[in-house]
């Protein structure tokens, strides 16, 4: 039955439009956030986006539950900054623009060799692995100052080298726009990753290691390969990462960062190939702007990454996807006003808990300040009894009408889904 | 001659137990052998002393002459030999043309490039679309494993063992937990996709095994004690005290 033949493929419009869009966006993002810190956060974003998608090969792809997937991004960003410095010193005649792709394959030599141990093994004693390895490297970052530059780290100059057609990567945004192109590049390469042999019995390895065995293929083999292929996206965005701060420390090869990549790439959603890029977006809006809101940040984080775990560990992309087949339908309008009523219970539920947590932050880190603070417009007294039970009621009442909402929203859900497996039914029947 | 496979005083201990304790068989290429016997006889054991799940402890595994023990499983399925499983055993967030195109990948040479797009695998997409006729998944073709009914994850495990086009087919008890109705179009389902193949499978139902066998072997308690025709088995002493064992001991104990 093989084909002789031309055959006409059609054009597949709905992922041509995806793509497009993508690109506008990254085209036309910094020219409508024109500040400096959008800027520096748009830059951030992209190299995030790519790391997070590289670390779902791994995770939503493989099956591979990484604690050091920051060894391979934070390895490419030191080879990535002496590179630079070579380049600034003259030593080496490749343009800047090429470094992150040297920082790409820094990071598969060290896959290549540190791969093979690691992925012996699947599941817990993968996850073991990575945990041992990214400690390890973290520990040499401490033990040769000379490559880790110790404390203070490595820096270097970005402007350097030839300088085409004008672009020294100088400014900002010039060098946002580098980002982008990688980012579009990237996330497009490993999308058609996804769409290969090599990408397909990655999932069937993470389904069902043992039967891959039956079907003639090694499953090692095919996790190294995929972790190799991971580690050079990762490199990449490490060696991206090095231009757009100019500085890298061993912060960077550390367990912290290996966790917010997990933690971020599931929030996203590891199991839609785009979910991990709006848990990339979400990391720099968290890492850069609710830092800057409240002390309380990480606090905030761990909230929102427990409820997600627990109530929808498809991250924030499975719920995407599933209220766009909610929404395919027809049945979305239906929704609407328990969405809102879920929103603002919800919110007044978190004004109630934010309200204390502030208070206690207040209490542990102004004290010199006096017992008055304000927030969100509030004035509040952190030692009065007024301010702590009238945040405990506006909680508690949130909590308890955002459960009747839940309630009657769940009842409603569960009866669409009832009406579209119904409709599908008789879809399959004409 | 030498035989599609062929078992040499096989044994398998775990620990102090000795499971399969010197199996002699020799399957003709193109026969298809039903292994019967009571349970814990070792069958599954044999599959997976066969398959390369585990190691034999002495003697010698040979496909095609060639020594197959102590090999990986996929090595051994490299080699032309492939296994269903008692459990189903398919991947269950992939859909079923994706589940068969995953069983032939290998077979067709394309390793583990990520040069090339599945789409453009002419030759892999037609063999899983044939498949997926073959075992009558066509209209389910991507509905994900585990939302299929349980009598067609047991075709799709037929489907995925045969799709590498292994020339040894070890099928474990493939109508398990079926009505009869739905074994019965199995057999014929099981005959009609194993033509021209080495089939050797494990089963209780003695009605599947007389429609389907051209020899049987019993094993009891690790050993073969019968390897016939059908018929000469039915009619063989020894394996009618295997399976009428306890009913005779009880009589024995009765006239005591």
């Amino acid at each position: 039955m093989s084909k002789t033949h031309y055959e006409f493929k059609p054009f597949n419009l709905g992922r041509t439009v995806i793509w497009s869009l993508f690109a506008i966006v990254l085209l036309v993002m910094p020219l409508i956030f024109t500040g400096g810190l959008a800027q520096t956060m748009l830059s951030q974003m992209g190299i995030a986006i790519i790391v997070c998608l590289s670390y779902n090969i791994l995770l939503g792809q493989g099956g591979m539950l990484s604690f050091g997937h920051a060894v391979y991004s934070g390895l490419g960003s030191f080879l990535a900054i002496h590179t630079l410095n070579m380049v600034s010193k003259g030593n080496l005649p490749i343009p800047v623009s090429l470094i992150p792709i040297v920082g790409g394959f820094s990071a598969v030599l060290v896959a290549v060799a540190l791969g093979w141990v690691t992925t012996k093994k699947s599941g817990t004693p993968f996850a073991m692995i990575t945990l041992g390895i990214g400690e390890l490297v973290w520990a040499m970052s401490l033990m040769f100052p000379g490559f880790f530059g110790g404390e203070g780290g490595v820096s270097g100059n970005r402007v350097a080298g030839a300088k085409t057609l004008g672009i020294t990567f100088g400014p900002q945004i010039q060098l946002y726009y580098l980002i982008a192109i990688y980012t579009f590049v990237c996330t497009a390469l490993m999308f058609a990753f996804t769409r290969t042999p090599l990408g397909r019995m990655l999932n069937a390895v993470r389904d069902n290691p043992e039967r891959v065995e039956f079907v003639g293929y090694d499953t090692q083999k095919v996790r190294y390969f995929a972790f190799i292929v991971a580690a050079f996206f990762a490199g990449i965005s490490g060696g991206l990462a090095a231009l757009n701060f100019e500085i890298v420390t061993s912060e960077v090869v550390s367990g912290y960062r290996s966790g917010a990549y997990l933690l971020f790439t599931f929030l996203g959603g590891a199991t839609f190939f785009f979910g991990p890029i709006i848990g990339a977006v979400l990391m720099v809006l968290a890492f850069v702007l609710l830092s800057e809101f409240t002390k309380a940040w990480l606090l905030y984080l761990g909230l929102v990454f427990t409820i997600m775990v627990a109530f929808a560990p498809g991250g924030v992309a499975s719920l995407i996807m599933m209220n766009l087949r909610v929404a395919s339908f027809g049945y979305l309008r239906k929704l609407w006003v328990s969405y809102l009523a879920l929103a603002i219970t919800g919110l007044v539920a978190l004004l109630g808990a934010s309200v204390m947590i502030e208070m206690v932050y207040h209490l542990q880190l102004n004290v010199a300040l006096g017992s008055e603070m304000k927030f969100l417009g509030m004035t509040l007294d952190s030692k009065g009894v007024n301010s702590w039970f009238g945040a405990l009621f506006v909680m508690l009442t949130g909590l308890g009408l955002f459960e009747v909402c839940r309630r009657q929203f769940v009842i409603e859900w569960g009866n669409i889904q009832i009406d579209i497996e119904r409709e599908i039914k008789r879809r399959e029947t004409l | 001659m030498s035989y599609a496979l062929e078992l040499k005083d096989l044994r398998k201990s775990f620990g102090h137990t000795e499971i399969i304790r010197g199996v002699n068989l020799a399957v003709t290429a193109g026969e298809r052998v039903a292994i019967i016997g009571p349970n814990g006889a070792g069958k599954s054991t044999l599959f997976n002393l066969i398959s390369g799940r585990f190691e034999p402890t002495s003697g010698d595994v040979l496909l095609n002459g060639q020594r197959i023990n102590g090999k990986r499983p996929f090595e051994i399925n490299r080699l032309g030999l492939s296994r269903s499983f008692q459990i189903t055993n398919i991947f269950p967030k992939l859909s079923v043309f994706e589940n068969l195109r995953c069983g032939v990948l290998w077979s067709l040479g394309y390793k583990y490039t990520f040069l090339k797009f599945l789409a453009d695998l002419d030759d892999a997409n037609d063999r899983a679309e044939e498949l997926m006729a073959m075992i009558k998944l066509d209209k389910k073709r991507d509905v994900l494993g585990m939302n299929l009914t349980y009598a067609e994850q047991r075709a799709l495990e037929i489907g995925v063992t045969i799709a590498g086009g292994a020339g040894v087919i070890l099928l474990d008890e493939p109508t398990a937990g079926m009505s009869r109705s739905e074994t019965t179009r199995f057999i014929s389902l099981i005959k009609e996709v194993t033509v021209g193949k080495t089939l050797l499978t494990v089963e209780h139902d003695m009605g599947v095994v007389f429609g389907l066998a051209d020899k049987i072997a019993v094993v009891v308690y690790g050993e073969v004690i019968a390897f016939d025709a059908p018929e000469a088995v039915r009619s063989n002493t020894l394996v009618q005290e295997a399976y009428l064992g306890s009913a005779v001991a009880d009589a024995q104990a009765g006239g005591h």
